[in-house]
């Protein structure tokens, strides 16, 4: 029964780790991945030295960092903000419209911000138009396509990415609030002292997650979101990969680049798990 | 549940000394502010879909649809390219998400099993890859191989199984379906296939529903894999249509369909236009989701918190 998948595995995912290798040849598609002729690392050494490197390196790590000072907290601040709400309609009708905008596809939410932020007929600009300021084109302008990325990706999925939280804090011993609550903790001590701790370890866990991904940005919506104007500051690795491979047909070079992003991935992820695990005593293994 | 005691705790915390009612004030208000900024986005489309092109583009459309008009929907209907991206569409979400649970339970169904020889290997094989992978060149270069390109097989096999969503299921397998019934069904004489057809997937219906959910909506709006394995638009998916129309092209497609408007209505009616797409993609997934909101929090809780 295990068979079918496990050929599946080796095959689409242990594969292209073989083919990886090609980032250390000169791969020619005639010659096959094996008769291409073998160069070391040329081909990092070609993206290190090059033009691009300082731009994209700084803003695949601006944006992660970016989004996990402002993106990652949210949705932990959502469960803890309906964890707190009594009505239970009212609730209710929070999570289920928070949810929703995750089901929305990239392409229809770059799509949505487009028309939203069109400077000449968009919304957000009539709407600062009306308290006296100049419509800004958001989406040509390479200082605000940090800010409208993590921003958007913050709405579609904070509803989502808070589920885990709430049913974190659901798990929670109700007699620990009861206790607090005799001892006169108040309800900003009650989240402090009992809701937090309580999810502390789930919040460890999603964040070592998280950096596993560090160097990955959610390419898919930047490539859609970019364009000439704004590339300065849309650059990344992974569309530069993109550019390079499929585009262009550069496939050792963009493979090369492609592994050095897998590997500080990894690393990092490495690095956090050992730290999480001696400090925090969570972790992934 | 927990709301349940906590709305319990809540009544006995009334009558003790309540530092609590400014407190819920505060939390209801922001509720209602992000209540208000998730939601109007969604409503600006929906009304603006309905509104009268030229009265939108000037910024008097605020929240209800003026000029009320159908054009926008009419226009798209007439669309071709439209149609045959939500005719693939379907069918790489419906076939796509068959592929993708038969395989998912075929392998997640034997990892759970404690009697499973070499499982801990089984288990770093699959768990191994969603830490590091071969990256989009390898992965590109395989499958054009394979000889995929360019056919539907390049949406369906590649992403066959989630790693993830193999975890979540496995997990659901282990801590929901007692290990005791399967010995005894195994006593018994029923054979390994026999036992997942007939006692572990019955018992599985929450967590199937998950899987065909995520499943589902991730083929519905995948754009990516269709953007670097296709180049025959007839086979495009909806998603790649409406990168083309929304995103790429500003009105040009719209000669097509030979409307008899002028030059500027036509450019008011392709903007308007966009908002109709946007509805109109999206609402199989939104039609969908109350079906199986009430288990997708369930699956998720499972799969994370013991994953």
């Amino acid at each position: 029964m295990l068979l079918i998948p496990m050929a599946w595995y080796i095959l689409f995912q242990y594969g292209p780790m073989y083919g990886l290798q090609i980032a250390f040849r000169d791969f020619n598609p005639a010659r096959g991945i094996t008769g291409s002729e073998w160069v070391g690392f040329e081909n990092f050494d070609r993206f290190f030295s090059s033009y691009y490197f300082g731009r994209l390196l700084w803003n695949t790590v601006s944006i992660s960092i970016y989004s996990l000072l402002f993106a990652f907290p949210i949705p932990i601040l959502l469960a803890l903000l309906i964890n707190e709400m009594k009505g239970e309609r009212y609730k209710k009708l929070l999570q289920n419209v928070t949810y929703m905008p995750h089901f929305i596809s990239v392409v229809v939410i770059v799509g949505m911000l487009q028309l939203f932020l069109n400077p000449q007929a968009g919304f957000v600009n009539f709407a600062l138009k009306e308290v006296g300021i100049e419509p800004v084109a958001f989406l040509e302008k390479a200082e605000w396509f940090k800010t409208v990325f993590i921003g958007s990706n913050i709405w579609q999925n904070m509803g989502w990415q808070s589920i885990i939280y709430i049913a974190a804090l659901a798990g929670v011993n109700p007699q620990l609030y009861e206790a607090a609550k005799i001892d006169g903790a108040g309800r900003w001590q009650r989240i402090r002292h009992v809701s937090l701790p309580g999810i502390f370890p789930i919040i460890v866990i999603l964040l070592i997650l998280d950096i596993g991904h560090f160097m990955n940005v959610g390419f898919e919506k930047i490539l859609l979101m970019q364009n000439s104007l704004n590339k300065d500051a849309s650059d990344v690795i992974q569309t530069f990969v993109y550019q390079n491979g499929i585009l262009q047909g550069d496939f050792s070079y963009s493979a090369a680049i492609g592994l050095f992003n897998s590997v500080i991935n990894f690393a990092l992820l490495v690095l956090i798990n050992r730290y999480a695990r001696k400090k925090a005593e969570t972790s992934l293994w | 549940m927990v709301t349940e005691r906590r709305s319990a705790a809540s009544v006995r915390a009334r009558s003790a000394i309540d530092d609590g009612r400014w407190f819920d004030a505060g939390v209801n208000a922001v509720a209602a502010v992000i209540l208000l900024i998730v939601l109007y986005p969604l409503l600006f489309v929906l009304s603006a879909s309905f509104s009268d092109p030229r009265q939108v583009m000037n910024g008097e459309m605020w929240l209800w649809p003026v000029g009320f008009t159908l054009d926008a929907y009419r226009e798209v209907f007439n669309y071709g390219a439209v149609w045959v991206g939500y005719k693939n569409t379907l069918f790489y979400s419906f076939a796509g998400t068959i592929v993708n649970i038969f395989l998912t339970t075929l392998a997640a169904y034997p990892l759970s099993r404690r009697d499973l020889p070499g499982r801990n290997v089984f288990m770093f094989v699959v768990t191994f890859t969603m830490f590091f992978n071969g990256g989009l060149i390898p992965t590109y270069l395989l499958v054009r191989d394979l000889g995929m390109v360019n056919t539907v097989w390049a949406l369906l096999v590649p992403n066959a199984i989630a790693t993830y969503n193999l975890i979540v299921m496995r997990t659901y397998f282990q801590s929901n379906i007692p290990w005791e019934v399967q010995e005894a069904a195994h006593i018994d004489g029923c054979s390994n296939v026999r036992m997942l057809t007939h006692i572990i997937l019955p018992l599985s219906k929450p967590i199937i529903a998950v899987m065909v959910l995520f499943y589902a909506v991730g083929h519905w709006n995948a754009f990516f894999n269709a953007l670097i394995y296709l180049r025959n638009d007839a086979l495009y998916p909806l998603q790649l249509v409406l990168r083309e129309i929304l995103i790429i092209s500003q009105s040009s497609y719209l000669d097509e369909g030979g409307s008899s408007f002028g030059m500027t209505e036509k450019l008011l009616l392709a903007e308007s236009i966009k908002y109709a797409l946007i509805i109109i993609a999206s609402i199989p997934v939104l039609i969908m989701y109350p079906f199986v909101q009430k288990h997708f929090v369930k699956g998720v809780m499972i799969g994370s918190i013991k994953g």
